[in-house]
């Protein structure tokens, strides 16, 4: 796989088998060249779109409501400790 | 066999007491038994729980209710949540993942009586065109079960196609309602982005996402469309249209109603048999009285790369919840990093890597001008383009897919190839239009195909009907698929 997909592939956090670094990487070199037609295309001065529907700044009332109760909202962690989600230790 | 029965025509005998919601809810899971060990449409579904609801619609109509979808079982794709259900997006990175909240859609069912049951199969995230990337196997189509059933809301069309439920909804990211409902000869029908809440529906593609029904016909689809459109609070890209009454847009008469034929969608690779049918179609809706001109969509041969872009770029974004920590299965790491990568790469299937990894790259440091930047500057030129031709017709007619049915396996070792058979269908999402496929024939070998029409934003009265015109006139959406 080429050096600027591996940097894609660590900042994505996925870890590849060798296997599949190899086929992922000639699919994404193929996928790559196929996109690079935009630029045919002259781009100067057109605003770009992030979203097809004009809507700008939608705002509700900050108030407060109901919501998922503590354990709802913990109930599918794969690992929890006193209502806490529990990750591998971060400093050594 | 009430399983066979379209909305209308079950609400219809249920208001008149010939049937009882149980009934058509103890039809629909025997079929299921019948024939779903075949075509892997479900994922899993709850019997008992589905005849509580049905038991619950009867005793609400004896006591004199009226309400759209009451007592009708509907089947729901498993990227909507479903309160107390499983949700997999057929994705084993969510593990054993039970829905804590309903989906603003699933409520909406409800509120109209609806009984909502079963989950039904999908591409990985609704990544793909085939339900090939399946983490729980592929569906078949049931025309031909050597074929895919299109993607990515594959179980929704097989499960309408099939008759193992009375309607299904699915989700349109690139097409992933109408290229499925073309393969498998039902009705498919892409809402406005903005006309239906996406709360609850797992996000893919933020900007292109939309929730909408694959249905047995266009009136179904119009009924369906009344039920989960609507604004919510919930949802800021949600628009606060009013909801018209689609009904009683089907009036069967599209006389004056201009139709436009895209020159750049005559390309090639089209199947002379989708060419000739789609021709033939749209025949049929100038003979009814439509006006049909040719029109120029000059950005058409960009809409496929752009959508890559984009679309991959917003999942990458999305799909970096799902890391082990919150929800959905973990794979042990000595720190939360390793802990992240092992995770994603035990629990991603093979295109949703790929495309997170597309995603993550276009948006990266030193490319995100050069990819993303530019994507969203095409997409406005593809916008323009429809907004221009709208100008000029009302709708925009084409074949919804390429070809027929491929076969399961063709075309997995070929991405690329995979995405260039989304053609017709994805400049729709980009451009924020709505879209419908209808059933308007079948290729010499036995497999539907499908005539798209798109319409203006917001434009769904005009769509369902001319889509509801043509239903009239023939009688291809009556056909069914022998299976077994």
């Amino acid at each position: 796989m080429r050096e600027d997909l591996q940097h894609a592939v660590k900042l994505a956090r996925i870890e590849l088998s060798a296997e599949e670094e190899g086929r992922l990487g000639s699919q994404l070199g193929d996928i790559l060249k196929y996109v690079d037609k935009l630029n045919e295309l002259d781009v100067e001065g057109v605003e770009p779109t992030a979203h097809a529907v004009p809507l700008t700044n939608v705002l509700r009332e900050d108030e407060p409501r109901e919501s998922l109760s503590h354990e709802a909202a913990m109930r599918n962690a794969p690992k929890t400790s006193n209502g806490l989600f529990i990750v591998p230790k971060i400093v050594e | 066999m009430p399983h066979t029965l379209t909305i209308s025509q079950l609400t219809d005998k249920l208001a008149q007491g010939e049937l009882s919601s149980r009934e058509a809810t103890q039809s629909c899971l025997d079929r299921i038994d019948a024939v779903d060990g075949q075509l892997n449409a479900f994922l899993s579904h709850d019997p008992e729980d589905a005849l509580a609801q049905a038991d619950a619609a009867d005793a609400a109509r004896t006591g004199g209710k009226s309400k759209p979808l009451l007592g009708v079982p509907i089947a729901m794709k498993d990227v909507i949540a479903v309160n107390g259900h499983p949700l997999n997006c057929a994705s084993k990175i969510l593990g054993d993942f039970n829905s804590p909240y309903d989906a603003t859609v699933t409520e909406k069912l409800r509120e109209a009586g609806a009984v909502v049951f079963g989950r039904v199969n999908m591409d990985e995230f609704a990544m793909g065109s085939s339900t090939e990337n399946s983490a729980f196997g592929p569906a078949r189509n049931p025309w031909d079960s050597d074929c895919i059933p299109g993607g990515s809301s594959g179980g929704s069309a097989v499960a309408v196609a099939a008759d193992e439920c009375i309607a299904s909804l699915g989700s349109d990211t690139g097409g992933s309602i109408r290229q499925p409902a073309a393969l498998c000869g039902c009705v498919g029908l892409k809402p406005t982005y903005g006309r239906v809440s996406r709360y609850g529906l797992v996000a893919f593609a933020s900007s292109l996402d939309q929730v909408g029904p694959l249905t047995k016909d266009v009136r179904d689809a119009a009924t369906m469309l009344g039920v989960i459109a609507g604004e919510d609070k919930r949802d800021s890209t949600n628009v606060p249209e009013p909801v018209p009454d689609y009904i009683a847009a089907l009036t069967g008469d599209v006389k004056g109603l201009k139709i436009g034929l895209p020159k750049e969608y005559q390309v090639d690779g089209i199947d002379p048999e989708v060419k000739s049918a789609t021709e033939a179609a749209v025949a049929e809706l100038e003979k009814q009285g439509a006006e049909v001109k040719e029109i120029s969509l000059p950005h058409t041969q960009y809409a496929i790369a752009t959508y890559y872009i984009i679309a991959t770029a917003e999942a990458s974004a999305n799909l970096a919840r799902f890391e082990g920590v919150r929800y959905g299965a973990r794979v042990d790491g000595a720190s939360p990093e390793k802990m992240n990568r092992a995770t994603r790469g035990a629990g991603f299937g093979e295109e949703v890597k790929r495309r997170i990894i597309l995603g993550t790259y276009v948006l990266s440091s030193g490319y995100y001008d050069a990819y993303y930047l530019r994507a969203q500057k095409v997409r406005t030129l593809i916008r323009q383009d429809f907004l221009n031709a709208f100008k000029e017709v009302d709708l925009i007619a084409s074949p919804t897919t390429p070809t027929p049915a491929f076969k399961i396996g063709e075309k997995v070792d070929d991405p690329l190839q995979m995405y260039l058979s989304d053609i017709f269908t994805i400049s729709c999402n980009l451009a924020g239009l709505c879209g419908i496929s209808i059933p308007c024939g079948f290729s010499v070998s036995g497999l539907p195909l499908g005539l798209q029409l798109l319409g203006k934003p917001f434009g769904e009265p005009d769509l369902l009907r001319a889509a509801h015109a043509y239903e009239q006139a023939t009688d291809w959406h009556t056909k069914r698929p022998e299976i077994g």
